[in-house]
């Protein structure tokens, strides 16, 4: 097992961790992080590939992933928005911000959009407090939120995923 | 020569700082004889971000919320034109005679920096702007000059507690990891920061990560260990990557790695990142977590300093003790002591967020009042509003009311009102915020966040939230109040860490100063603050209603009637307090009382 992940793809942070890794205790948990980098999430084959490696069993890795909020088996949106529900945010109107979303969205916080656009997740806090509420549409961060704000928003970013699919359409 | 210093912590970056830095670049760049651009970290006033500092020799200014815009009229007034820009947006200048002004000087005037001296000062990206502010002198001193015994004497004696929450006396602390034998020893740094509404360790962390290590390197000395992990939280993505840039610096120049600063001494440090679970700042889930297993609690003793990370002895820190660390070596305990009570010396620094003007960071000495806090640093509330009360210490704290807002905020008369000192995070609530639904959230939180090894933390909390959660829906039951408070007790007798033995601190505080809005709530059916959807009467503002039909189409009972430009009306008696209107309207028109 270890031989074909050494020589598969050494180059690729996920593989060539797992490839570097030396026994050394408490791996476990980077190696799940580098893998969710590589992939977007944690598919069953890289539990596999780390459990082949470290010798930890598939069962103790599962209970390890579902402990942690960080970690995702399902793959994601295309752009991932996480509604702050930290206590400055709960009490400048958080609840109402993530109801608009999810009423824009159609969707339920933890959920994916059909077209595999957007997905709502809720974070503790995002340590922006004199910003909220707040919400983070990947790594970008949008504050002093209204309803009416927030859905200007994400209609911005399906407006930019429509008008890129349009454009890759008519060069191909 | 002019400097000019960008604000470049998480906080300045959201409001848009890379926008204003990027044109400031582009525009030294154009006059390089003129001026230097730098970056710094949180400065403190977070509700001006982005905040752009232009200093020379003493003398500071500091501008709020320069957009890429405004940067350009800056530039050229202020930078090539030696003119000062004397308006709103001038929040902050300091001249060479020391005087202060500005629409905010008062906001920093009234703080006492010591975790935070640097903070918002050097870049944190630059270990030399570290050294050249007095940085790694105390490090220094401890290697080269003082014994271990001196040390944890000197820390003994500054009277430093930690600043985690706890409140346990650091010297003490160090004493018992340094009296264990042991080949291996290691010092953590505990930065999972994650009470919601707690950003100063983030701040510290982005803004002086070397103060840190400095701090860690001291303990380390004091205690013998060779090895240290900070352990911080994944969603502190810039955070981890200064002090990834301040390990890697502070290697080049020896004061990590082997025989450091021509000591003989040997330490290294390396950064864990969390993934993400509240309890892992509990010491002994931390440790679980580094050892790459499910961070659940342990039971003590041992204690970590006998038998903590991978069974050998540890000493574990929060960030904001690490940082006071190297002050009070360089300063001596004396001067330290000087501030703060006589039990809670020296300074904290709280978070301040919600309903506050100024919401952002304050350091000041142990023993202000919370009226102080609020209102002489914060400002006030927003919109003019009344003060109800202070929430401090998170999901494990509790509600302080506005009677007592002359409480001294130190580690004796906080946990007096049912609160805790917690981490530093003060959230402040104004009249419309209500104290059964903030219970909920914090509930909410405890229960999603428990490792489940205790059943009372696990089943107990569950429980709670479903009275809760039943209160906030207007289906209480005269029991409930009485029912909540078993509860209380039983969770935290029956629970094995701090996390269980606090989660109901929020219930209990709630029902002690407020317990005529639980009332309300069972018997009256009504939420007195107008939050519980379900219980009030949703209304449209005449005034802001523009007749846009929005709400009356999302109406999913037709319970709106009005016509085309003209003001839209809710009836009550059909309303099914969905809220569909409330987050359709685009122009806050949709009330709730």
């Amino acid at each position: 097992m270890k031989g074909v992940i050494k020589t598969a793809a050494k180059n690729e942070s996920f593989s060539y961790r797992l490839w570097k890794y030396e026994g050394a205790p408490g791996e476990l948990i980077p190696l799940l992080q580098s893998a969710q980098e590589h992939f977007g999430y944690i598919p069953r084959r890289a539990i596999n590939y780390i459990a082949g490696v470290t010798g930890i069993s598939e069962s103790d890795i599962y209970g390890v992933i579902t402990f942690y909020s960080q970690f995702r088996l399902q793959p994601m949106g295309k752009y991932v928005i996480r509604a702050c529900a930290g206590t400055a945010c709960h009490v400048s109107g958080a609840k109402l911000i993530r109801e608009t979303i999810e009423d824009e969205l159609g969707i339920e916080v933890g959920d994916t959009t059909e077209d595999g656009l957007f997905t709502l997740n809720t974070v503790a806090c995002i340590g922006c407090c004199s910003l909220a509420p707040v919400i983070m549409i990947n790594n970008d961060t949008h504050g002093r939120l209204t309803p009416a704000s927030v859905r200007k928003i994400i209609r911005n970013y399906r407006k930019k995923a429509v008008e890129k699919t349009d454009s890759i359409a008519s060069t191909s | 020569m002019k400097r000019i210093i960008v604000g470049m912590g998480t906080c300045g970056l959201s409001a848009g700082a890379q926008a204003t830095y990027n044109r400031l670049e582009e525009l030294a760049e154009a006059n390089p004889d003129v001026c230097m651009l730098s970056r710094t970290g949180c400065i403190g006033m977070c509700y001006r971000e982005p905040l752009v500092e232009i200093r020379e020799g003493d003398n500071r200014i500091i501008y709020g919320g320069v957009t890429s815009e405004s940067a350009d009229k800056i530039f050229s007034k202020h930078v090539l034109g030696n003119e000062i820009i004397d308006d709103d947006n001038l929040v902050y200048g300091c001249g060479s005679d020391g005087k202060t002004f500005g629409s905010e000087c008062e906001f920093l005037d009234q703080q006492e920096r010591i975790v935070l001296r640097n903070c918002g000062i050097i870049d944190p990206e630059s270990i030399k702007e570290y050294e050249d502010a007095g940085g790694y002198e105390g490090a220094r001193k401890a290697l080269n000059e003082m014994t271990s015994e001196e040390i944890i004497q000197t820390i003994k004696d500054s009277g430093l507690r930690g600043r985690g929450g706890a409140g346990f006396p650091t010297g003490l602390k160090w004493s018992f990891a340094a009296a264990n034998e042991g080949e291996q020893k290691y010092v953590i740094c505990n930065a999972d920061e994650g009470d919601p509404g707690a950003f100063m360790d983030r701040s510290v962390l982005e803004g002086d990560p070397h103060a840190i290590l400095e701090g860690m390197i001291v303990c380390a000395k004091a205690i013998e260990a060779t090895f240290g992990y900070i352990y911080c939280r994944a969603e502190y993505p810039l955070a981890i990557h200064r002090l990834e840039i301040a390990i890697l610096e502070a290697r080049e120049r020896g004061y990590l790695g082997t025989n450091i600063m021509d000591s003989g001494f040997d330490f290294d440090l390396k950064i864990k990142q969390g993934a993400g679970a509240f309890v892992c700042g509990e010491e002994t889930a931390l440790f679980a977590s580094i050892e790459g297993e499910r961070g659940m609690p342990r039971i003590r003793p041992p204690f970590p300093a006998e038998k903590g990370l991978w069974q050998k002895p540890t000493n574990n820190n929060n960030v904001e003790t690490f940082a006071n660390v190297p002050w009070i070596i360089c300063n001596g305990a004396e001067a330290y002591s000087a501030f703060g009570t006589e039990k809670s010396p020296g300074t904290k620094v709280f978070a301040l967020a919600g309903k506050v003007v100024h919401g952002g960071l304050a350091e000041v000495p142990m023993g202000t009042t919370i009226e102080d806090l609020v209102f002489k640093i914060g400002g006030g509330i927003k919109e003019g509003k009344e003060f109800k009360a202070v929430q401090m210490g998170g999901p494990s704290g509790g509600c302080i009311p506005a009677v007592m807002k002359n409480t001294p905020v130190d580690f004796e008369s906080i946990p007096a009102t049912g609160a805790i000192m917690g981490s530093g995070g003060m959230v402040v609530m104004d009249e419309d915020t209500c104290m059964v639904s903030i219970a909920r959230f914090f509930l909410d939180f405890t229960q999603k966040e428990s490792c489940g090894k205790c059943t009372f933390c696990r089943i107990g909390t569950l429980r709670m939230l479903e009275i809760l959660e039943r209160l906030t829906r207007g289906e209480g039951e005269p029991e409930d109040i009485e029912k909540l408070e078993k509860l209380s007790v039983q969770i935290k007798e029956a629970s094995l860490c701090g996390l269980g033995q606090t989660a109901p601190n929020p219930v209990q505080t709630t029902i002690r100063y407020y317990l005529d809005e639980y009332e309300a709530h069972i018997y009256d059916k009504k939420c007195p603050a107008g939050e519980c959807q379900a219980l009030v009467e949703f209304y449209i503002e005449p005034d802001k209603c523009v007749g846009c039909t929005l709400c009356a189409k999302n109406c999913p009972v037709d319970a709106i009637s009005g016509k085309v430009k003209e003001v839209h009306v809710i009836d009550d008696e059909i309303c099914v307090k969905c809220g569909k209107c409330l987050t359709s309207c685009n122009f806050g028109a949709v009330k709730t009382r």
